[in-house]
């Protein structure tokens, strides 16, 4: 289908050791590469390094050996406030406990990013949070406060907000794990109809539903790719 | 209202936790309200005491300094002394010398001419005794060129009954203070005999009655002429024991004093020196202003960075997705170092009024009558500098108490917080 694919991510010989108590790898050599519009899944039993992975690749963890590559920027090695920019421009987060900022209504959890971007007015950032808001069917909803809503609809809140500033790169931390499966079935049509839109996707999870509707899955055993 | 994202995040916060702000703020509120109440009213304290002590001390007092020499003694004159010989005297007795300045209107015409002296005023000061039945009260009487006292001391305001001048045209005429005159029982126009430590008696008729509001002088001195003293004290015309002089600029007299011993040979203080004890306390009240304001905000500082550091720690995850949304440390500071800055900033504004508020409130309340004080109310200074300064300190540890809270929430590590 995709003639010239562009390559969104590259992770190279990705080392991550925990050095607490005692002394724990939990990631040997791991290389990945993500092209432009693929929906990858990261599998993998509980403790294998799956969501340990997918911090390195966020940028938010920056102890590790190896390097990442995002956009054709080597992002290893940045600072705190250049890695802090960088993934307000090009990343799009969403956990498994949502993590809105209760205190505020979904449209402003939504707004929040983008008034930090600062790539757009107030009022048009405000359109394009509607705007997601809506294709998330949670237009109803923006003047709401945050805590007020289900899981299932924080979840597709969250889900706004990691697209508003109109990521390159969206990445999922068991986006499903916290949902009933009413929610979950919905969520994965959301992350669906995204990577048909032509984002680019990975989502860690252990729920084989989600992971059978991407484009590849990613294995993962104790810290190695299997397959 | 468009706030800068950062800002309308602090905003929310606060505004979310409406009872914990108001506490904060109110914290900040007393200390400064305390301080700038504390400040105005030690500063009114120290004003009033200085006045009135001031007001009886003249700016350089010149006086015979009386040193006893022992270093020669008539006993050589009977003890032939040579090499080997000591003489030793115990109990050695001063020679009988005269207190008084020699050339004294040689030296008042000198010191008149000087610039920077604006009042010189000559006379004697002994210690007289006045008998009321079978009481003797100890007066310092003054001998006075009264016009020249006048100018000196501005006793015409003074005055509760007559004029200084009355001093001139009443035959051995005497100005007494009101607290002598009621333990005397007198009023002007009537008669007190005064008794010289020599012994001899003159009777002295009251012109008038003075009140400083200083009880050791209202009871405890008394005005008369120049002549009249010398004439009870059997002295020639020229006999002068003191100068009081004041100067154009009071904190010029430290270094004149100096130069007038130098130049004529006697001991002259000046009012810092002789007034070193109002100084102390002046410095012990300003301490203990400083001391107890400071504590207060200290206090309130700790109330400010208990609360930011409770919020932080309840908004571990709310700081995480910040920085996983891409706000940086310095973002997060700003988040929440404005909220404790405009804590602080709000409680000090409303302090600084409740401060003037509470001290206008004071500065109207009558002070208790009291013979030893002249003033109606309570003592109390507005000035824009306490106010500065309370505005300065108040920022200042709103700044330090929120400074660590908003540091910690910066170094929030998302990872530790998210995977948990």
């Amino acid at each position: 289908m995709r003639i010239m694919a562009t390559e969104v991510l590259k992770a190279e010989k990705l080392v991550k050791v925990f050095t607490g108590a005692a002394r724990q790898q939990v990631l040997y050599d791991v290389s990945l590469s993500v092209d432009r519009g693929q929906f990858v899944t990261i599998m993998g039993k509980s403790g294998c390094g799956k969501s340990t992975l997918l911090y390195l690749l966020s940028t938010l963890d920056t102890d590790y050996e190896g390097k990442v590559t995002i956009m054709g920027r080597e992002v290893t090695g940045l600072d705190e406030e250049e890695l802090a920019k960088f993934r307000c421009e090009h990343i799009g987060f969403v956990f498994q406990f949502h993590y809105l900022l209760p205190e505020f209504t979904a449209l402003e959890n939504v707004m929040l990013p983008a008034l930090k971007l600062g790539r757009w007015d107030r009022a048009d950032v405000e359109r394009r949070a509607m705007d997601k808001l809506r294709q998330m069917e949670m237009d109803g909803f923006a003047r709401q406060p945050s805590g007020k809503l289900s899981g299932g609809q924080q979840q597709r809140v969250a889900i706004a907000r990691a697209l508003i500033n109109e990521p390159d790169l969206i990445l999922a931390d068991e986006p499903t794990g916290n949902l009933d499966s009413a929610n979950t079935e919905k969520v994965i049509g959301i992350f669906r109809e995204l990577a048909q839109q032509g984002n680019t996707i990975i989502v860690v999870t252990h729920d084989r539903d989600l992971a059978e509707r991407a484009d590849r899955i990613v294995e993962l055993a104790d810290g190695k790719i299997v397959g | 209202m468009k706030l800068p994202v950062n800002l309308s995040i602090a905003r929310v916060h606060l505004l979310s936790r409406k009872k914990q702000t108001l506490i904060a703020t109110l914290g900040v509120t007393f200390g400064i309200a305390m301080f700038i109440f504390m400040i105005s009213f030690m500063t009114g304290v120290n004003n009033v005491i200085s006045d009135i002590l001031l007001s009886v001390t003249p700016d350089i007092h010149f006086y015979n300094d009386v040193k006893t020499d022992y270093g020669n003694s008539v006993t050589s004159q009977y003890f032939r002394e040579d090499d080997g010989k000591w003489i030793i005297v115990r109990h050695p007795r001063p020679r009988a010398i005269l207190l008084n300045l020699k050339n004294a209107p040689g030296i008042v015409a000198g010191m008149r001419r000087m610039p920077g002296v604006a009042v010189v005023s000559p006379l004697i000061s002994v210690q007289v005794l006045f008998n009321y039945g079978p009481v003797q009260l100890g007066v310092i009487a003054d001998g006075v060129d009264i016009r020249e006292e006048d100018r000196l001391f501005g006793l015409t305001a003074k005055m509760v009954n007559g004029r200084p001048e009355d001093l001139l045209t009443t035959a051995n005429g005497i100005l007494i203070g009101r607290k002598l005159a009621a333990k005397l029982n007198v009023v002007t126009g009537d008669l007190v005999t005064a008794t010289a430590s020599s012994g001899a008696q003159m009777r002295f008729r009251v012109a008038g009655i003075f009140e400083f509001g200083l009880s050791q002088v209202d009871e405890g001195k008394v005005y008369v002429s120049l002549q009249d003293l010398q004439q009870l004290l059997g002295k020639d015309r020229d006999y002068i024991t003191d100068m009081r002089i004041k100067l154009k600029d009071n904190q010029q007299a430290h270094s004149l004093a100096q130069m007038l011993a130098r130049k004529y040979g006697y001991r002259a203080d000046d009012w810092e020196t002789t007034n070193a004890s109002i100084k102390a306390g002046n410095r012990i009240r300003n301490t203990l202003t400083y001391v107890v304001s400071f504590t207060m905000l200290v206090v309130a500082g700790f109330g400010i960075y208990n609360i930011m550091n409770m919020v932080i720690l309840g908004k571990m995850k709310d700081i995480a997705i910040l920085k996983a949304q891409g706000f940086d440390r310095r973002d997060v500071t700003t988040i929440f170092l404005s909220q404790s800055l405009v804590t602080g900033v709000t409680g000090g504004l409303a302090g600084l009024l409740l401060g003037f508020l509470l001290s206008y409130g004071l500065s109207t309340l009558p002070f208790p009558h009291d013979d030893f004080m002249l003033i109606k109310t309570y003592p109390v200074t507005f000035e824009t500098r306490h106010y500065l300064l309370g505005a300065g300190f108040g920022l200042l540890t709103t700044l330090a108490a929120g400074w660590l809270p908003a540091r910690r929430a910066a170094k929030v590590d998302p990872v530790a917080i998210l995977r948990a």
